[in-house]
């Protein structure tokens, strides 16, 4: 038996050998949760270019570009990195660092190992090759921007997460559904469709999940691939000095979710609007009430325990004004407790957290639509967390889920989507059931 | 207390039951949350006929007679001279490696005149028998078994008894399985077809592979001997010629089967439902309802609806439920009461948006947020002015 | 469906009045309509039976198909249709003028004076085009097979006609129920809304009649035949199908121009209320005042007809069956660009749409409560000026220090920053750094009216309602990427194959 270590550098030097010669100009590489996809990039471009040939790194958002920047100029001191940015661009003091470079042209880049950029800078860069290009977050971009950079580049390696949200458009058309190059669809299905034969690599250790979610995440999610925990349950847990008192339902969930890695806290059912605000007050107060008890977390990272603060919570949701009606509750408690993230799935997509607490996205509705059921939503948010994640949500979803109507129309030559929404809803509302805290 | 079959036999009545088939079946899948239809569907209650009598005729159902012409042409077409067709589309528009391929019809059903039972049962049940046994042997024969089925019976249990299914076409020895043939009269133009068209066919198919793999199951033949890829079988942009698309049911299988698996929820409605509620439309010699309107009404009343305006064209009952619906923000939309923050009726919504009503405490958030879009209108409106 | 359209819904229904959910109409209405109502044969793909078409209202031109199961009649059909509506946008081709512009280029750009627009009576209708385009337009004009050129050209046109329809913000083809579900809600869904009949009958109820119960009524498919292009089972039935047959039957000329014109006439009375009805339509809309950026749109749409009866008279190649990778990209970009520009400028117009915006946070209207006009900063070596004001909303705004690249529909060319914001649930305090619209120059105060004033209504929003948008580059198809399949064959030239291809 091999430990998670060795499959995770066993996978990794399967990879580099795989796109260093494989016939292919393409290679993708999934990455479940917390597999390790930025040290990935980050080791990848580093070694790359330490064997003398440029490459490019593609993300795609600012701060995703500016957090791979950071952690490639501290991994290769001794390489000169570029920053393609926006010509009105200003540096983080995280990527101001004596070997990054900043430009937004890439001809005064070019003494440079590792330029890193987004895919919407690149779409501006006109000329010129680079015999090596990574782009990360590769499910998240879109096939129309990958057609407009791919030319730049001899090869490149796709990496990213293939069960979070899918691109997409503003404007509804059918007009290239099932066509090979749709340009709505994400880069990789692109990729893969139009050239089936690219190799497809995995990242086999998910290094954040807790063994209570590894299997439970990738059962509801990907069912399709196999992942498992990096850690054994010993190495993670979760303590809290100061006890709950008495049966008050917000300590329970906390006690259940420290103790099992998950806590589903039920509000009575009821139809409610969509910053319904009993289940906005119970989310802060389940983010106050862990800082307040002083929860204490012990991983590998830090086997003596360390004090859970705020900027290791997040809170996720899956509409804008869901996340300012539970950011002003947060302000409105005060503390340390406005200090903890909240956002939408969208934006919390490859963020890792030590606790995350998820206001459900069928919570107080009648009917579900398309968006409240798409997989990518639900993985985003109960796959953030290093140890424990707690849900709210009225009563009634599995009815909801159960009354939902499947006639969404189908085109024929459309790629399977896998797996599909409802059924992830049900696997992991089936979960959850089991870890129910009933709000009193 | 009666058993469940006997409490759907007292729901039907004198009248006999409505025949489902991979058409109805699929459709459970649309309003699954309607009691109402799921208590109708699984007793085989003639919703036409009741919606009719409660004076909302459906459309539902009603077929240009020159489109059902057309349809039933093109499906000779595609079966004709041994399926030879079929086997070209096979080889040709799929790629598949197929050499030769059998061809046999499963339609022909003895009849004994002296049977106490109907024609249709005794066809019914030959012709499954001749598809078990046809199954039986081709399973059992080896790699080589290349052969097509045509008009084969199949069945699967539903509301307590056998709904028989005619899928048009079983093709076997694609990689080893079987696999569900649905020819359909749509186009497929440039290779794209009606995507709600598609999900209907398929929705269809699934329920044939669903009853196919019970079958392999009871012959110990394992399921996956079924292939859960269907091949959708319709005409070529504006032309009759044929062309094949092979699509996954895999989603449409789940959903189905978890569907026909509720039916423990129907045994859940009916303890909610009086015992003497029954859609008995107590139909004279000629066959002509006498059950008033009103009390079949009444009746319906009884088992609640959960109306969408989808149901117009998925339900036979749908106008009729339209109508008890009216006053109800269902009536406009799926989605509108979410809009409203939850509010079931129209005219409580519009009195807490002008704030002649106060609130509930429960209601106090949802009032705040019709206020607030109410002022806005108004304020736009007025300034417009 | 938005909180402020299922408000309007539900009031609709409780008052049994439509709703306008737009204080102006966003579609331009042509002086010169051409109104198309089409049916087909059931059962078959896009077979066309017949249309009424024309811009005269009160002389529909009622065009046949003599036999819609025979290829050549079809072809006949649409030839003839083609003789109708090629000429009067032949007409309005050449009648063209140039566009003005203030930019110093050397190129002269012209639009057509008019442009022409059709009227279908719903979506289905502009499939209908769209698919008639697909079945012409790769005729050939010489060989075995030979059409009249019109038929070709027909295709090439409709093909447009229905291409132009996906952009929000094109008003050259137009299905009647959507642009009347733009302007008015009614209290019924949109699934009843889409049958035109009981959509026009809730909208414009006859009267003394309810507009519930007119819609009730206009679900009877006898005495309200469907819009199309399907027609209604019972009409097959009892006059399509016997019509059918007889012709078949027809021993001789004489019974068949007969049995013909017992057709035509049955098909005349299922198409002509909806006749009736797109025009009613035209007028109820036109009858409402255009939004200030409907002219804007028109000019574009002006301006693209002409770019594309040009085309069509120099290169003229029907448009592809399917778009390649680089023309999928391109139109998918021009598409999103096209409906936030759309979007915006209809927000900047009508308060009722802003409304939406407000409603959910993205943008806010409040009143200016302080305000230094005058302020002078220097970020860098340069002095600017950047005024600061202060605004109190009640509206629910989701802003944070930062944000930036706000605009007020007042002053488009002025960009405002978040400094802070303050809310004490009821009310926010929003501080704004404002930049841009002030003139020139530092010395002084800033221009009157560049900047609101203590007391003023503003209304800010991240909306850009104009201006050029940078699309940046896409290659060329013949650089067509290997993730993408890699450069397409040639350009896509009809082949002998497309001028035989079977039509039944």
């Amino acid at each position: 038996m091999t430990s998670p270590a060795a499959d995770a550098e066993a996978a990794f030097q399967r990879i580099i050998a795989t796109f260093t010669s494989s016939a292919q100009p393409g290679v993708v590489v999934d990455s479940p949760p917390g597999a390790g996809k930025s040290t990935l990039v980050v080791r990848s471009s580093t070694q790359l270019a330490a064997d003398g040939e440029p490459v490019m790194v593609v993300a795609q958002t600012n701060s995703q570009v500016d957090d791979l920047v950071a952690r490639i100029a501290r991994r290769a001191p001794t390489l000169r990195i570029g920053r393609l940015s926006r010509a009105d661009y200003v540096p983080s003091p995280d990527v101001q660092r004596p070997n990054v470079q900043v430009s937004s042209d890439i001809r005064k880049l070019a003494d440079c190992a590792i330029i890193v950029g987004t895919a919407s800078k690149w779409v501006w860069v006109t000329e010129g090759r680079w015999p090596w290009a990574i782009i990360d977050e590769a499910y998240q971009m879109r096939s129309d921007l990958l057609l407009r950079i791919a030319a730049r580049f001899d090869r490149i390696l796709f990496v990213g997460d293939p069960g979070q949200l899918d691109p997409f458009s503003t404007v509804e058309t059918n007009r290239w559904a099932g066509v090979p190059w749709d340009p709505m669809q994400s880069a990789v299905a692109a990729l893969l469709r139009n050239n089936p034969d690219t190799p497809q690599e995995r990242l086999p250790v998910s290094w954040r999940l807790p063994p209570s979610a590894a299997p439970i995440v990738q059962r509801a999610f990907y069912p399709s691939t196999t992942f498992t925990a990096g850690t054994v349950p010993e190495e993670r847990s979760v303590h809290l000095p100061v006890a709950g008192v008495g049966a008050a339902a917000v300590d329970e969930v906390i006690n259940l979710a420290s103790e099992t890695g998950w806590g589903f806290y039920e509000l009575p059912a009821r139809n409610t609007i969509r910053t319904d605000a009993e289940a906005v007050a119970a989310t802060a107060a389940i983010a106050a009430r862990l800082l307040q008890r002083g929860t204490e977390t012990v991983c590998e990272e830090s086997p003596g325990g360390r004090r859970l603060t705020a900027d290791r919570i997040a809170i996720g949701a899956a509409h804008r004004d869901q996340v300012a009606a539970i950011a002003r509750a947060l302000r409105a408690i005060g503390g340390a407790a406005s200090q903890c993230r909240v956002d939408t799935a969208n934006r919390l997509q490859g963020a890792e957290f030590d606790m995350t607490i998820v206001l459900h996205p069928l919570s107080g509705r009648r009917d579900a639509t398309a968006f409240h059921l798409e997989s990518g939503r639900l993985c985003v948010l109960t796959s953030r967390h290093r140890h424990a994640c707690i849900v709210v949500g009225r009563a009634g979803i599995p009815e909801l889920l159960d009354a939902h109507p499947s006639v969404e129309p189908v085109h024929l030559k459309s790629l399977l989507k896998f797996p599909d929404g409802w059924e992830a809803n049900q696997a992991m509302l089936g979960h959850l059931g089991q870890h129910t805290v009933p709000a009193l | 207390m009666l058993g469940i079959d006997e409490r759907l036999a007292a729901i039907r009545g004198s009248s006999d039951r409505k025949r489902h088939n991979a058409r109805t079946l699929a459709a459970l899948t649309t309003n699954p949350g309607c009691a109402r239809r799921a208590i109708l569907d699984a007793a085989g209650v003639h919703k036409d006929k009741i919606a009719a009598r409660v004076g909302h005729p459906t459309e539902i159902g009603k077929m240009s007679k020159i489109a059902v012409l057309r349809g039933t042409f093109f499906e000779q077409q595609v079966k004709a001279e041994g399926g030879a067709e079929m086997l070209r589309l096979l080889r040709a528009e799929l790629g598949l490696p197929i050499e030769q391929a059998h061809y046999e019809d499963l339609g022909a059903a003895e009849v004994d005149a002296t049977d106490p039972r109907s024609k249709r049962e005794q066809s019914n049940e030959s012709r499954y028998q001749l598809t078990r046994q046809a199954m039986r042997m081709t399973a059992g024969s080896g790699p080589d078994a290349g052969t097509m089925f045509a008009s084969p019976m199949l069945r699967i249990a539903f509301g307590g008894v056998w709904v028989y299914l005619e899928p048009d076409l079983v093709a076997f020895q694609i990689g080893d399985k079987f696999h569900i043939v649905e020819i359909k009269s749509f186009p497929i133009i440039d290779e794209v077809a009606d995507p709600g068209k598609v999900a209907g066919a398929l929705r269809q198919a699934a329920v044939y592979v669903i009853a196919l793999q019970n079958l392999m199951e009871e012959l110990g033949r394992g399921r996956d001997l079924v292939s859960p890829e269907v091949l959708l079988v319709c005409p070529k942009d504006f032309t009759n010629q044929p062309t094949a698309a092979v699509r996954n049911v895999r989603k449409e299988l789940a959903v189905i089967r978890r569907q026909l698996e509720r039916m423990d929820q129907v045994r859940e409605i009916l303890r909610a439902v009086p015992q003497e509620v029954t859609f008995d439309l107590a139909a004279d010699r000629q066959g002509r309802p006498t059950r008033s309107p009103a009390d079949l009404k009444r009746a319906l009343n009884q088992i609640p609806a959960r109306y969408s305006p989808d149901c117009l064209s998925n339900c036979e009952m749908g106008r009729f439920c339209r109508s008890e619906a009216r006053g109800s923000t269902n009536v406009l939309g799926r989605t509108i009461r979410e809009d409203l923050g939850g509010v079931d009726s129209t005219s409580m919504a519009v009195a807490l948006a002008t704030g002649r009503l106060r609130p509930t405490d429960d209601l106090e958030e949802t009032a705040h947020l019709l206020r607030t879009i109410y002022t806005m209108r108004a304020d736009c409106l007025q300034g417009a002015s | 469906m938005s909180g402020l359209t299922a408000m309007a819904r539900v009031l609709a229904a409780e008052t049994g009045t439509r709703q306008a959910i737009c204080t102006l109409r966003h579609l331009h209405v042509a002086a010169r309509p051409i109104v198309l109502v089409p049916i087909t044969l059931a059962g078959e793909t896009n077979a066309p039976l017949a249309v009424l078409v024309g811009d005269d209202r009160d002389r529909p031109q009622l065009i046949v198909t003599n036999r819609p199961r025979v290829r050549e009649e079809r072809l006949r059909f649409a030839e003839r249709l083609g003789a109708e509506l090629l000429l009067p946008i032949a007409n309005l081709a050449r009648r063209t003028e140039v566009v003005p512009t203030t930019r110093r280029t050397t190129t002269v750009r012209r639009r057509a004076v008019e442009a022409p627009q059709i009227w279908v009576p719903n979506p289905a209708g502009v499939e209908f085009l769209r698919l008639l385009g697909r079945m012409t337009r790769f005729r050939s004009t010489v060989g075995q097979w030979a059409v009249a050129p019109s038929v070709p050209t027909l295709g090439i046109w409709a093909t447009w006609f229905a291409e132009q329809s996906e952009f929000a913000d094109s008003s050259v083809l137009v299905a009647t129920t959507q642009a009347l579900t733009a302007m008015w809600a009614t209290g019924q869904s949109d699934l009843e809304d889409g049958n035109l009949a009981a959509l026009m009958a809730w909208i414009d109820p006859p009267p003394g009649t309810s507009a519930a119960d007119a819609a009730a009524r206009a679900e009877d498919t006898i005495a309200f035949p469907p819009a199309g292009p399907a027609t209604d089972p019972q009409f097959d039935a009892v006059v399509l199908e016997p019509a059918l047959r007889d012709l078949d039957a027809a021993p001789d000329d004489q019974v068949r121009e007969r049995v013909l014109a017992r057709l035509a006439s049955g098909l005349r009375d299922q198409m002509q209320p909806t006749w009736d009805r797109v025009w009613r339509a035209i007028d109820l809309l036109d009858a409402v005042p255009a939004a200030p950026h409907v002219a804007v749109r028109w000019e574009r749409d002006r301006e693209r007809f002409y770019a594309f009866a040009d085309y069509l008279n120099t290169i003229g190649l029907p448009q592809a069956r399917q778009d390649g990778a680089v023309r999928g990209a391109r139109r998918l970009t021009d598409l999103e660009v096209r409906k936030s520009t759309f979007d915006a400028q209809r927000a900047y117009d009508d308060a009722l749409v802003m409304a939406e915006y407000r409603l959910s946070g993205e943008a806010f209207r409040g009143i200016v409560v302080d305000a230094d006009a005058d302020r002078v900063v220097r970020p860098s070596s340069r002095r600017v000026r950047r005024p600061l004001i202060t605004v109190t909303t009640r509206d629910p705004a989701r802003l944070a220090p930062g944000d930036r690249e706000l605009r007020d529909p007042q002053r488009p060319t002025q960009e405002a920053a978040v400094i802070d914001v303050e809310s004490d649930g009821a009310q926010t305090r929003i501080r704004l750094e404002l930049s841009g619209g002030l003139g020139s120059g530092t010395t002084g105060p800033a221009p009157s009216g560049s900047v609101p004033a203590v007391g003023d209504v503003v209304t800010y929003t991240r909306l850009k309602a104009g201006g050029y948008t940078h699309r940046g580059t896409f290659p060329n198809r013949e650089d067509t990427p290997w993730t993408h399949g890699g450069p397409p064959a040639e350009y896509y030239v009809p082949t002998s194959h497309d001028a035989a291809e079977d039509w039944s």
